[in-house]
Formats: structure tokens, sequence, C-alpha cells
């Protein structure tokens, strides 16, 4: 089983949920922090670093003692990562995806490949728990490829709870692909609405089961309740606007630890996520 | 030769635009034929990434010889150089004000990008 924790919106509580529904799994589990500008998992997990793993990605080297500027390099690239206009070739390593086309079509066999770091993966044990976690170097923008670098660390027949990042942009899309279940966590304001209906669209169009998680129950309005209903969407936890969820949260603490009368609501998220959303 | 405008609109009265890259729209004006023409640039406007080097591809392809723009990042000067179409930099308020001072010699070459990438 593996379920994607995402949001439209940045801040709505995605690390919380993912990180608690670990912690009531009581069996192993992987938890893999795709949010790779700004992994925070392990703040509340702790546990000890057992491997790193640099990540890279091939881009193109120019021969240009071969090269007889044909062209057909940059016309196949659509990223502009490397371009040619009766010239020889120039190339823009920090925009280039790594997917070797520039070298396929070059009928002269002038590109040839090198290694660029875009940062690395860190496995942590923690108490059952095994956080695996993709730390995007400062000043690269190419999310995506990292992303596929921890989820290359799951794990076959163990569980995984995928804390993926904000938004419904690639690096979301490639932390949700292939999960068996999506959680969106949203809260019930307008703006919290707004992505909400942005990141059901992007679920629905990857054609994967989804169900909502409404955090700070208490603010805002109904229309989020509202739009489920409309929408058929499964609200597989609420979680009420309460002071002391912030304050543990803010000194990196655990809910269900800290606040048992927590245990429950996620347990019943576990129970409802492994049944696929029906109500358990 | 060709010299190549940004702007946000179609006719050489139109405002120059400051941004390249992510301009709506070039005029082109070749002083032989003494001929306008207007180049669009949305596919640019609307690309996730690269638009100045989409950009600056759009320009060699048009045969121009000259761009005059507001500011030009460094990814766009890189292409637009090593093809050999020069940049100028300018302040001007309208594409005919802009042509005026690349007539009157009044613009300066640049030597490099003048802004980081996505300044605007």
């Amino acid at each position: 089983m593996i379920l994607a924790v995402a949001s439209g919106k940045g801040g709505t509580g995605k690390t919380t949920v993912a990180v608690n529904l670990a912690r009531v799994m009581g069996t192993p589990v992987r938890l893999l922090d795709c949010d790779v500008e700004e992994p925070n998992a392990h703040l509340f997990l702790g546990g000890e670093t057992r491997s790193r793993d640099i990540v890279s990605l091939p881009v193109p080297v120019v021969d240009e003692s071969l090269c007889d500027a044909c062209g057909e390099c940059g016309r196949f690239c659509e990223f502009h990562a490397i371009v040619s206009l009766a010239t020889k070739p120039l190339v823009f390593a920090e925009l280039c995806h790594g997917c070797g086309g520039c070298l396929r079509v070059c009928p002269r066999g002038a590109i040839a490949e090198r290694e660029r770091r875009i940062g690395v993966v860190e496995t942590i044990e923690s108490n059952g728990i095994t956080v695996i976690r993709g730390l995007l170097d400062v000043g690269v923008a190419m999310a995506p490829p990292l992303v596929r670098a921890v989820k290359a660390r799951l794990a076959p027949g163990v569980p995984a709870i995928v804390d993926a990042p904000p938004g419904t942009s690639c690096p979301v899309i490639a932390a949700v692909r292939g999960a068996d279940f999506v959680a969106l966590v949203t809260e019930p304001t307008p703006f919290g609405l707004n992505d909400l209906a942005l990141a059901v669209d992007m679920v629905r169009e990857l054609d994967l089961p989804l169900g909502v998680v409404i955090n700070r129950i208490g603010v805002g309005d109904e229309r989020v309740h509202a739009f489920c209903r409309e929408k058929g969407i499964p609200i597989l936890l609420e979680i009420p606007d309460d002071r002391r969820i912030a304050e543990v949260y803010s000194r990196g603490g655990i809910v269900v630890d800290a606040l048992p009368e927590y245990r429950a609501h996620f347990e019943r998220l576990r129970d409802r996520v492994e049944g696929g959303g029906r109500p358990s | 030769m060709k010299i190549a405008f940004t702007t946000s609109g179609e006719s050489p009265e139109a405002p120059l635009d400051e941004r390249f890259g992510r301009a709506p729209r070039f005029i082109v004006h070749d002083t032989d034929a003494n001929t306008f023409e207007t180049i669009d640039n949305r596919r640019s406007v609307e690309a996730a990434q690269g638009a100045g080097i989409q950009a600056a591809q759009t320009i060699v392809r048009a045969g121009v010889q000259a761009l005059v723009t507001g500011h030009c990042g460094p990814k766009a000067f890189r292409v637009l150089t090593e093809a050999g179409v020069a940049v100028y930099n300018c302040g001007a308020a309208t594409v005919s004000e802009a042509l005026e001072r690349f007539r009157a010699g009044t613009l300066e070459k640049a030597s490099s990008a003048d802004v980081d990438g996505h300044w605007a």
C-alpha cells in the first residue's frame, strides 16, 4: 500500500498527517519525504541516518570537433537545454531533465554525457519508521528527478507514506504517481478550497482514488464540505482548530504521542485509507 | 539590416517592452526595405522555463542582426551573442523612439546581460 499525502495549498498539514499516520501504522513503514525543497518529516521523528546517496542527472557534453551544427539536438530538446542555431550547440545544464534525447538524435555521435549533481537522498531509521528524504541542492530547480530517486527506494511489501510537495506541478505529479490512494489535506477556507479543487483535478487526471483530510475545522466556512459532497469525495478525517496541536507541531512533537486523544482519529484515517476511502 | 524591438503592441508607436524573453511581440524593422514586421512571441510568454532562450532563437531565425530591448538576461544573451546578434539596452518609451536613438547612434552595444534570469 502506497499512500500519497498531498495538498494544492501549502501549510495545510501534509507533514502532520503523514508523520502521525506513520506513527499509528503499527507495522514497519517507509515515510518518503518528497518535499525535496524543504523536507521536514525527520524533524518530528528523529532517528539515525543510515545512508546518504548523491543523486545526479546525465547532462550533455558536446565534442565540437565532431559537431557539424546540424541543429538536430536543439530541435529535439523541448526544455531549451541545448541550443544550436547553425552554430556549435550551447548547453544550459541547469535546464536539462537528463532524458538523453539529444545524444540519441545526434547523427554524428558528437554528444556524450556527464553527471550533474542535483541533491542527496538520506535514509533515517526511527523506531520502525524508515524516513527516506530527498534534499535538493541549493540553487537547483529540477525537483522531479530527485523525487523519483526517493521513490526508487520504495520496498516491495512494506507500506509507504509519500509526503508530497505542495501544489499541482511536476514535482507533485512525480511524487503522487503510482500511489494506491491519495489523501488531499486542506483547510476550510476560500484559499484551501481553491487549491483543493486544482489538486482534485490533478489526481483525477492521474486516475487515482482520493479522499480529503480537512484540518483546522472551526476556521473559515462550510464550502470545502459542500465541494466534497458535490464531487462525491470522501472526507477521511476532520482535525479541529486546536491550539494545542499547533503548539506540539511548533516544538517538533508528534500529535498522537503528545495528545493521545487524537490517536483514535489517525487510526481511523489509517483504516479508511487502507480500505480505499470507504467508511470503516 | 534587420533590427528587432520588444513590444506589447503592433505598431512603431507602441511601447517598448522592458522584457525580452516574455515580451508579447517583436517588431522587426528592415532598414534597407524600410518595412516593419510583427513577430508573435506567445510561445515564449507561455513557456514554463527557457523563455529567453526560445525568444532568442526566434530572433535569430528571423535573420535579425540587432536587438533593442529594456533588459536581457544571461541565457538569452549567450544565445544571441553566439549567433552574432548585437544587444542594445534602451529605456525609450516607444519603439519609434528607440529606433530614433538607434539611428542617432546613442545606444551602446551591451557587453553582457544586464539583469539576472527571471528578473521581472
